[in-house]
């Protein structure tokens, strides 16, 4: 039982990381209706500049934030520059841009830093909190700060006019566009706030994981594993479905299939949901008139 | 030089082309209508007025050319659309796609009062205030399009085809009330209608365009007792 409970807590809190990934392919997919494959590995360079920052000499949290910002920018960058252009494109052009994307990310990554896997600080303390025998205190952690950033962002998208426009926007533009909002911009800005939330995410699972150009790999497996679960269009879902992958990938890699198996239970999600429920759990039926 | 004025415009879609050098004009405060049938370029020439199709010609508005500019831009001028369709935001609130309208505002404020106003204009609309847009029936939807316009507070709005699908009874609430907005708060109105006799009647002028060209210009009155309007557009 202890066993268990333990795999369950420790699910958890790489779920919150496989959530804050899905939610970031929600938002790039609810403007473009297209799961942008490069999310993992913008993550993974952000995790290097705060790495680099971190070596500097940088305090944890400085470094923290100006990575988070620099992903920002980097996000916002990404689309403005490489995104735009083929925004009119046939879906499979975009698709290639964003594999291009990833393929370029990562060589380019392992050619500034190398291949070879460094460990990455964790601001938590090495000893668990308040003594408990479940959890390491960067679990804990890194559930927290997980659950900060989903809060920020849902009260972002849920109360502010900018996050209100963001929405307005990735869902009508032409509409938007007849209010004033500045759909270009608001697509940007998507971008730079899913870089930052994919950049949070990889700094929070590179203590576990370790640092190396490959490292979001499994990771954006798993979290689109989670969106397609939750329903790719539903945000509230992905992050339902980012724990429920973490919970599962690890209770059933410790007790049913085994550690080796464990990449296997997010693509039989992904087969499974895609063949039997295609809109996930919370997603919606779309239907078109043909 | 007029409120608005439009001067030879031309648009097409890809090879096919719409409008064939349309020129009308309009005075601040006054309601326009542009009348035709199907196809005739109405709803091509209120995309043009405001940049979501590609013109040559020009657009004037309230002495400034405004062809070419970006629409967010035209609607920053004080230009609303209420857009064939309705252009509603379906998964968001009732509420939340009337404060849409007010986005490019600055004065908080006011857009409360202005919310208020519309809730009273529309009762329907402040019922279901909190319920997803997209489950507003036609009529409601038609009624949350326009009042959006409102919460811009424009100088100018584009109407297209604000009676289409909607039962007689809610068309007349709806025309009652442009018709309040157009005497009270000096909004001018360009509407485009296939239902010659409404729009004729709250109109002070009018223009019939048939394959993208102004064949008639006058006063409603005047239109209305035009022969071939009468025979054509009015069916008696």
């Amino acid at each position: 039982m202890d066993a268990l409970l333990h795999q369950v807590l420790a699910g958890l809190a790489t779920g919150g990381i496989y959530a804050s990934v899905a939610l970031a392919l929600v938002m790039i997919y609810q403007a473009t209706h297209l799961v942008n494959f490069a999310q993992g590995e913008m993550a993974m360079f952000s995790t290097y500049i705060a790495w680099s920052l971190v070596n500097a000499g940088m305090p944890y949290w400085a470094a923290f934030f100006l990575t988070v910002g620099f992903s920002f920018v980097f996000g916002v960058l990404i689309e403005r520059i490489v995104i735009r252009p083929v925004e009119n494109s046939p879906v499979l052009a975009v698709v290639v841009v964003f594999i291009a994307l990833l393929v370029i990310l990562n060589s380019v990554t392992g050619w500034i830093y190398t291949y070879t896997i460094k460990t990455f600080p964790s601001p938590f303390p090495e000893q668990p909190l308040f003594g408990n025998k479940y959890m390491s205190s960067h679990e804990i952690g890194a559930i927290c700060v997980t659950l900060v950033v989903l809060m920020l962002l849902y009260a972002f998208f849920r109360f502010t006019p900018l996050g209100l426009a963001m929405r307005a926007a990735a869902q009508n533009p032409e509409s938007g566009r007849l209010v004033g909002i500045r759909v270009g911009w608001m697509l940007a800005l998507g971008w730079g706030l899913a870089a930052a939330t994919g950049s949070v995410a990889g700094m929070m699972v590179a203590p576990i994981v370790f640092l190396d150009p490959n490292m979001m790999g499994g990771v954006l497996l798993y979290a689109f594993a989670a969106a397609l679960v939750g329903g790719i269009d539903n945000p509230a879902g992905a992050v339902f479905g980012g724990f429920l992958v973490g919970v599962l990938e690890n209770v059933l890699g410790a007790f049913v299939i085994g550690n080796e198996l464990k990449l296997a239970v997010a693509l039989v999600l992904i087969i499974g949901v895609l063949t039997v429920k295609p809109s996930g759990f919370f997603g919606k039926v779309h239907v078109t008139r043909v | 030089m007029a409120f608005l004025e439009a001067t030879a415009l031309h648009a097409s879609y890809g090879q096919t082309r719409v409008l064939h050098g349309i020129s009308f004009a309009m005075e601040e405060g006054t309601i326009t209508t542009l009348l035709g049938a199907n196809g005739a370029g109405k709803t091509t020439t209120l995309r043009a007025l405001c940049g979501m199709v590609r013109t040559e010609g020009s657009v004037s508005f309230g002495g400034q050319r405004i062809d070419g500019r970006a629409t967010e831009d035209i609607v920053r001028l004080g230009i609303a659309h209420v857009p064939d369709g309705r252009g509603t935001f379906v998964n968001l609130t009732t509420e939340e796609n009337l404060r849409l309208g007010a986005y490019t505002r600055k004065d908080r404020g006011a857009v409360e009062a202005d919310l208020e106003r519309m809730y009273g204009y529309f009762p329907r609309l402040r019922e279901r205030r909190g319920q997803q847009a997209g489950t507003l029936s036609g009529g409601e939807q038609q009624m949350l399009a326009v009042s959006r316009a409102l919460m811009l507070r424009p100088r100018l709005m584009l109407l297209d085809e604000p009676s289409f699908g909607l039962a007689p009874l809610i068309v007349k609430e709806l025309f009652g009330i442009l018709r309040t907005v157009n005497e009270k708060e000096r909004v001018s109105l360009l509407v485009v209608e296939q239902n010659a006799a409404m729009a004729l009647d709250l109109a002070d002028h009018a223009y019939l365009i048939e394959t993208g060209r102004v064949v008639l210009s006058g006063s409603a009155d005047d239109i209305r007792k035009n022969d071939a309007v009468r025979r054509s557009y009015l069916g008696y």
